[in-house]
């Protein structure tokens, strides 16, 4: 039998959730008290999960890298999250949300997965509501909604640009409700290190603690995994400092595949790189694409003289302005999806019409907006944006556009996970950003923060029940156990073995290099040559770090140094596994532009009768090339065409 | 070309939280004054781990001002010199060639320092959970918009919503108090429908948790508000202060 099973219950797409439902095992209250569940991370997944499981009774352990669960990087969404709730009476249903979905994931996502996402949409913002979360509303009262990319209908409720800030404090509060009634224990400043199996099934962890350097064994009949995505392999990206992809290595090292590492979105309107001392990316709003329109002058000549600083972007008149977006996508204009967007700025940056500075920006102008609804209106709407930009910047773009260039932004691959968000390791559960199954190949706007309280809220609470049914009549382990003992020994001797490197490269020094390669050759335009380059230097950082990284201080204590050490060899290994998928996948699709696939007119080209698989990656050992295994995409209710957004 | 910095700074360093600190003093030349703050400070550590020192100790996570991870008194200021930012969003273009900046921990004794500039701020977590949410389960709750809420409450719940619990406030006040981060949560769900329901045990419960952690009494100074890099408003001071009595004035 395959190593993957998908196990999508039988019966129509619609009815498919409702039916797994009816028919699931369930644990009894008495049962829930014996059953400890661990979870690492506590953004909107994480927090959601823990504090659901833990009103329902189940013993939870939360786990957290910053001093408090709050500080998630699901605090820094902005935009909104998407519902189908029509409540525009613009002719969105659960269908069409599902639909526009898997179609911005450019037919690489698993529909039953999809439609579950849609169909649980809206108990979210009902649940969001009554929490408090503060959601943005009309003169009547009632919640507003906006308009986001790849969607002709406005599904998008928002908070201000803080959506994921009210809405992951909504989950933290709930957390902490459990924390005071004691169903779930915080561990704050505390690291994943390892996940312990025994007899096939994850039974629990080592963790670090931060401050201390000590290691810890904590027992669980089952370990969740909602620690979000791996875009910081780039070195630069708008992901938080401390966001990373160790934790899904440990499991991807104990057998757990890992799915589509090469899809990663390029989000189009970031702040562009300001010089070699930066340590990362920020983000403006896709929400701003309502109101802004992206331009760039249409003459070379006014170009260079931007970029030489002789001539400012309102000195161009209207007819000399080239609104690309608009111009070769009337249909979604400034609104199309956000790989669409990005490579259609690269095309223009590399064809000599980029401004700024270096070159690599594009104009986001809202002087139309600004003329039609006034000033007031776009304060309203996007103030908080408009502050970061200008302190970042130093310029007022209620006055002179904003400049964006695309950057790192998600990533829609992770660790592959069935119907049911379980891993090909029995026990070991992966939700949010961390796995790869709602978002094919590219992520919609907005629906991020969907995915990770769908996960949360309405998904894991049910499924894990599933396998925990089964559980109940395990004890719970002593961490005694010798399989918790030898997972220790191993984790202690490669921090051991870090730290007696004692070479001469900063940690940073080396992420910087291997994002250098990662967004030269395996970012917005990728080809086979590149790749292969890409996966012999990353070797090469590989064999740098290993025997030239230098780490100060010591192992016991707080040692920030060595935590980012540790971290840096985990995406060192993640970029090699990013450049061999995207090597393997002779397509473009979403994300993932392979420049020897794409239309006369430069739009991604799929081929659906080689590609329409998930590529799932087994680890074989160190310096052994993973091995592929594909789960097939069938796809039952919708056909799968050409993306078109004209 | 791009313009650059030449500065000395003072950073304050401390092995742990039982350990005595000191200040220590470091030369940084060619600061692009387009970094951020924390930028400058990653400048500094590269430089200390080339000479195989050890690095300063310092938080910070998101890096665009929402986590409220990043702290930092900077010249005697919480979140540095600038108005309305958190120390992530500091550009050193607010700095002058040649001068001297100080950098120290927030400093409270609710929150204990762990290393260097990090401080200990769970008792902020410990508040929140003794009644910070609105308490409801997840599941079985009404339609989003079965409740009409008017716009100018909502938008004001969001304004107090949007503290990011960082603790300039406790760091800025002369009596180390937490009220204007208590008063922002309590405000924001006591504005809204939801949270009125439970509005009198909430307040009385986050008040008593925020006294027994340590933390000072409000003088009314209003420092608070004046560094909160969020324009948290004095008002929920008094909202919360009206919240309270009448919760008092009930039992």
């Amino acid at each position: 039998m395959s190593k993957i099973n998908a196990r999508i219950p039988e019966g129509p797409l619609a009815q498919k959730w409702t039916n797994y439902k009816d028919h699931q095992k369930l644990v009894n209250p008495s049962n829930k008290r014996k059953l400890d569940i661990i979870i690492i991370g506590t953004g909107l997944a994480g927090a959601s999960a823990a504090a659901s499981l833990g009103e329902m009774g189940f013993n939870v352990k939360s786990f957290t890298i910053q001093d408090s669960p709050r500080r998630a990087h699901s605090i820094a969404a902005q935009g909104g999250i998407n519902a189908a709730k029509n409540y525009p009476n613009d002719g969105d249903s659960v269908f069409r949300l599902f639909y526009d979905t898997i179609k911005g994931g450019d037919y690489r996502a698993r529909e039953a997965n999809v439609h579950r996402l849609a169909e649980v949409s809206n108990d979210i913002i009902d649940q969001c509501v009554a929490q408090g979360v503060p959601f943005a509303r009309e003169y009547g009262g009632l919640l507003d909604n906006r308009s986001f990319g790849g969607a002709q209908v406005s599904r998008t409720f928002y908070a201000k640009g803080q959506t994921g800030q009210q809405l992951l404090l909504g989950a933290y509060q709930a957390l902490m409700r459990q924390v005071n009634l004691g169903s779930v224990t915080m561990h704050t400043r505390t690291e994943l290190v390892d996940i312990v199996i025994v007899d096939g099934k994850a039974r629990g962890i080592i963790a670090r603690d931060l401050v201390t350097g000590e290691l810890q064994r904590h027992f669980g009949h089952a370990v969740v995994l909602a620690t979000g995505g791996y875009g910081n392999a780039f070195f630069l990206s708008t992901n938080a400092m401390g966001s990373n992809g160790s934790a899904a290595i440990k499991a991807y090292h104990k057998g757990a595949m890992f799915a589509n590492p090469c899809y990663a979105q390029i989000h189009p309107t970031c702040i562009p790189v300001h010089g070699e001392s930066q340590s990362k990316l920020t983000l403006m709003s896709e929400s701003l694409r309502n109101d802004g329109r992206i331009w760039v002058p249409k003459k070379k000549e006014d170009a260079e003289a931007i970029r030489a600083g002789k001539m400012k972007p309102t000195q161009i008149g209207e007819d000399d302005r080239d609104y690309y977006l608009e111009r070769r996508y009337p249909a979604f204009g400034n609104l199309v999806p956000r790989d669409v967007a990005s490579r259609a700025a690269k095309e223009r940056c590399d064809a000599g019409y980029g401004v700024g500075a270096t070159g690599l920006a594009v104009y986001l102008d809202f002087k139309s907006s600004i003329d039609r609804l006034g000033q007031h209106t776009i304060e309203e709407r996007y103030g908080n944006l408009f502050q970061m930009y200008n302190k970042i910047v130093d310029e007022n773009p209620y006055e002179t556009p904003m400049m964006i260039y695309p950057a790192i932004h998600y990533t829609m691959g992770g660790l592959w996970v069935d119907y049911e968000l379980q891993t090909n390791i029995k026990g070991l559960f992966c939700c949010g950003e961390a796995n790869f199954s709602d978002h094919g190949a590219n992520r919609l706007g907005a629906s991020a923060l969907m995915q990770g309280l769908a996960d949360g809220y309405f998904v894991l609470p049910y499924t894990i029940q599933n396998y925990l049914a089964d559980d109940i009549a395990v004890k719970r382990m002593t961490t005694n156990e010798p399989e918790f003992t030898e997972a220790e020994k191993v984790v202690k001797a490669r921090f051991e073995k870090l730290m007696s490197i004692r070479g001469k490269r900063s940690v940073d020094s080396l992420h910087k290099e291997l994002g250098l390669v990662m967004w030269d050759f395996v970012g917005m335009g990728r080809n086979k040559e590149g790749l292969q380059n890409a996966i012999e230097k990353i070797a090469a950082i590989r064999k740098e770090f290993w025997s030239n990284v230098r780490i100060p201080g010591n192992i016991p204590g707080m040692n920030i140094e060595l935590e980012k050490a540790s971290r840096l060899a985990d995406f060192i290994e993640i970029g090699d596994l990013m450049a061999r998928d995207a090597l393997n996948r002779e397509e473009s699709c979403g994300g993932h532009f392979r420049e020897e696939y794409q239309t006369p007119e430069g739009e991604a080209l799929r081929q659906d009768d080689k590609f329409a698989y998930v590529g799932c990656w087994e680890y074989k050992g160190n310096d052994v090339e993973p091995e592929l295994h594909k789960e097939e995409l069938v796809y039952e209710s919708v056909s799968m065409v050409q993306r078109n957004y004209k | 070309m791009e313009k650059t910095i030449n500065i000395t700074l003072k950073v304050w360093r401390q092995n742990g939280p039982k350990e005595k600190g000191r200040f220590e003093t470091y030369k940084l030349d060619k600061v692009s004054i387009d970094s951020s703050f924390l930028e400058m400070l990653d400048m500094v550590n590269e430089q200390l781990i080339n000479e195989y020192k050890e690095p300063v100790a310092f938080d910070h996570d998101c890096r665009e001002g929402i986590c409220g991870m990043c702290s930092l008194y900077i010249n005697g200021r919480p979140h540095g010199p600038d108005d309305d930012v958190t120390t992530c969003q500091l550009h050193m273009r607010k700095f002058k060639d040649g001068q001297t900046i100080t950098i120290e921990p927030w400093r409270s004794a609710a929150f204990p320092v762990i290393k260097d500039l990090i401080v200990d701020r769970r008792a902020f977590d410990k508040i929140i959970a003794a009644g910070g949410y609105v308490s409801v389960n997840t599941g079985g709750v009404p339609d989003a918009n079965s409740i009409a809420i008017p716009k100018v409450d909502a938008d004001e719940a969001m304004d107090s919503a949007s503290c990011i619990g960082c603790g300039a406030c406790v760091a800025a006040c002369k009596n180390g108090s937490a009220m204007l981060f208590v008063s922002a949560k309590v405000s924001h769900l006591a504005m809204l429908p939801q949270g009125r329901v439970e509005g009198a045990r909430r307040a009385k419960a986050m008040v008593a948790k925020m006294d027994e952690l340590g933390f000072g009494n409000c003088t009314n100074t209003g420092a608070c508000e004046v560094e909160c890099p969020k324009n948290i408003s004095l008002s929920n001071i008094a909202r919360l202060n009206r919240e309270f009595l009448s919760a008092k004035f009930q039992d």
